[in-house]
């Protein structure tokens, strides 16, 4: 017997090439339970007023205040004017897009892959997208200058006679999103229903009970309930995995069905997908590291998952270089004049230069440290990379929009864009309505699938000595 | 598990779908019925200072469109006549009337009588009528049966799309351009034999009058 157990674990792979436990400290289910739902029951800690007053004061006074003056007066309080006519609302549009993108990557792509340490930050993740989503669809809503004739953007049958452009993909960009929202909205909500059940069956008071059996839709955990549910979360993973090609695609697609110099490129609907990803993988991290360290979540959103975070981020990163590196190239080796006129500016032009070299500087050189472990297990360095990510990523949209638009192929026609204050002001008010949705989400909902994560968990399986049902509430 | 909901609220979710779809039903219609130019626009009637009846003059003596709006083939507005050519026939026929007041003042004061405009497009609608009544777009195709009207009303929608359907298929619209103000004219009694004369030579008419019937925004919206 005592060769026999040496041989099988002679089999075993060494440690260090061991899969990591997805939750760590061998904790049992009971205790997941606990320590899932704790921050959902709790009381309100103080940071998180800290941060949520000046977000809802975002959301509330200086979002609807720039809205207001900006629809009732019209685009032209914007920077936006000849020949710089996308400016801020498209270059925030595509940057809150991006942010959504790594959500549903995280959430349903690694899902289809059987990547277990994906339950622990999914939901976040999946939370980060709806809201981003959000977010996104309110710049071409106003963008197109009145907004009372928004639905001029879909196929309603109307007495003008007229029709969306089908051929154009603006037009596929309003479906693209739309559904988007829908099909993320509902693979969030639909994830939670098992853990709004488990809110509502420890639920205290009166209200409470009935707000999550509301949420909970009966949910009861039967064998046929789960059959249910498994199947349409498979189906909404595909679907979601999808959108995540398409719907930054299609943003890609409306830069390069024009022929300006410096969008005319077949590279671009590639490069927004991994462009969104890339800044998506920076904003999960800008959002992890603190949420995980002040709701005390470090043995489940364990370093081992920031550290894989971590290098998915740096290998769209390095996607993304690679796309910089053939856009300079291609618009060089094109011979064409006015392409290469246009990247030699996005570096030496003395108007947006700086952003130029910024973008390098931040997308490029900065991904390149989590190459390093001793920087991939550094939170605060984690932590500003995310940031700077996010920073570059937004630069890069600027310096793709506006530094292509500004100076086209007649000098006569070249202008200039600076953003205004009503630009500035609606971009603040946008991340401080994201930054109250998360914190309200983070504080009264269920932040991290239980269900999934005990699904996990050795205990979840029933052959584990103290798994499933035998174990009770261990 | 204690039930906090009772067991008919399982059946709310189908009842708020069937609520959602019902309204919205009634919505839909209501704006599509009551909402637009068909409805908002057709039968309009203004009073007029002088109850002038198309019937009796264009239908009844059977007066050219174009004896009292004379400029609507070289115009793009369709003038309304001065009194003085009212008075080319009132000065001998009913010419004491006093129905008719208004205009003999108009003629001796040279005051225009204040009609009211029946027929309107909006104000970043370009209209010409003198291209259309010269390539064979009868009057009737926008005004209807005028010379049947006792007092002019609005009897077509002036939609957008009513713009459209005739411009995306000018062929089934056009007429030979003597006959563009004769209101009751058509190819045969004979509704088949005058569908396919409609087809050939609306054809021909299109490919011989050159006729663009543009469907560019800026066609209209200058």
């Amino acid at each position: 017997m005592a060769d026999a157990s040496t041989n099988l674990k002679s089999l075993l792979p060494p440690v260090e090439l061991r899969r990591q436990p997805v939750v760590e400290n061998n904790q049992g289910l009971g205790w997941l339970t606990d320590k899932l739902s704790a921050f959902a029951e709790g009381k309100i800690p103080l940071w998180w007023w800290f941060f949520f007053l000046p977000s809802a004061f975002c959301a509330t006074v200086i979002l609807p205040f720039c809205l207001f003056y900006q629809v009732t007066t019209g685009v032209g309080v914007w920077g936006n004017n000849h020949p710089v006519m996308w400016g801020l609302d498209i270059v925030n549009f595509i940057w809150w897009v991006g942010v959504a993108h790594a959500g549903t990557l995280i959430s349903a792509l690694l899902f289809l892959t059987r990547q277990h340490w994906r339950t622990t930050i999914g939901r976040m993740a999946e939370a980060m997208t709806v809201f981003s989503v959000m977010m996104a669809g309110l710049y071409p809503a106003i963008h197109v200058g009145r907004a009372w004739f928004d639905w001029f953007m879909f196929p309603v049958p109307n007495s003008n006679g007229l029709w969306p452009q089908f051929r154009s993909p603006l037009m596929w960009d309003v479906f693209a999103v739309n559904t988007y929202v829908m099909v993320s909205m509902l693979f969030w909500f639909m994830g939670m229903i098992p853990d709004f059940a488990v809110l509502r069956d420890r639920a205290t008071t009166r209200v409470r009970k009935a707000i999550f059996s509301a949420l909970a839709m009966g949910w009861t955990g039967s064998a046929s309930q789960w059959h249910h549910y498994e199947k349409a979360y498979v189906v909404l993973c595909g679907l979601c995995t999808l959108l995540v090609f398409t719907v930054s695609s299609i943003v890609g697609l409306d830069f390069c069905t024009a022929q300006l110099a410096g969008w005319h490129a077949t590279i671009f609907p590639l490069y927004f997908v991994i462009g969104a990803v890339f800044c998506g993988f920076g904003m999960v991290l800008v959002i992890l590291i603190p949420l995980r360290k002040w709701c005390g979540l470090q043995d489940i959103i364990t370093m081992s998952h920031i550290d894989k975070v971590a290098k998915l981020a740096l290998v769209s990163g390095l996607i993304i270089d690679y796309i910089y590196a053939m856009e300079f190239f291609i618009a060089w080796y094109s011979g064409d004049p006015y392409e290469r006129w246009v990247f030699g500016h996005r570096l030496f032009g003395h108007t947006y230069g700086v952003l130029g070299w910024m973008l390098i500087g931040l997308n490029v050189v900065m991904t390149q440290f989590l190459w390093l472990k001793k920087v991939r297990s550094s939170l605060l360095a984690l932590f500003i990379i995310g940031v700077l990510i996010n920073i570059g990523m937004w630069t890069e949209r600027f310096v793709i929009v506006v530094g292509s638009l500004y100076q086209d192929f007649l000098p006569a026609n070249w202008g200039h864009y600076k953003p205004t204050i009503w630009d500035v002001g609606i971009y603040v008010g946008s991340l401080g309505t994201f930054a109250m949705l998360y914190l309200l989400f983070v504080k009264f909902l269920p932040m991290i699938a239980i269900s999934e994560v005990k699904g996990a968990t050795p205990q979840g399986n029933p052959h584990h000595p103290l798994g499933g049902a035998k174990g009770g509430r261990h | 598990m204690s039930a906090i909901f009772p067991k008919w609220t399982n059946s709310l979710p189908l009842a708020l779908g069937a609520v959602v779809a019902v309204v919205g039903g009634v919505v839909t219609a209501g704006v599509a019925l009551y909402a637009t130019p068909k409805h908002t626009r057709v039968g309009y009637e203004p009073v007029q200072p002088v109850p002038f009846s198309h019937k009796i003059h264009a239908g009844q003596m059977g007066l050219d469109c174009r004896y009292c709006h004379n400029g609507v083939e070289k115009s793009w507005f369709a003038n309304l006549p001065g009194a003085s050519t009212c008075m080319n026939c009132h000065n001998q026929v009913m010419k004491d009337d006093p129905l008719l007041a208004v205009v003999r003042d108009s003629a001796a004061t040279g005051k225009p009588i204040p009609w009211v405009q029946v027929h309107k497009v909006p104000d970043y609608v370009y209209f010409n009528h003198s291209v259309h009544v010269t390539r064979g777009v009868s009057c009737v195709e926008c005004h209807g049966r005028v010379d049947q009207m006792e007092e002019v009303y609005h009897a077509k929608s002036f939609s957008m799309s009513f713009c459209l359907d005739c411009h995306r298929d000018p062929a089934e619209h056009i007429r030979p351009t003597a006959q563009v103000t004769h209101l009751d004219w058509q190819w045969s009694t004979n509704e088949a034999v005058a569908a396919e004369m409609q087809a050939t030579n609306g054809t021909k008419f299109v490919h011989d009058w050159k006729v663009e019937s543009l469907q560019s925004c800026s066609a209209c919206h200058r």
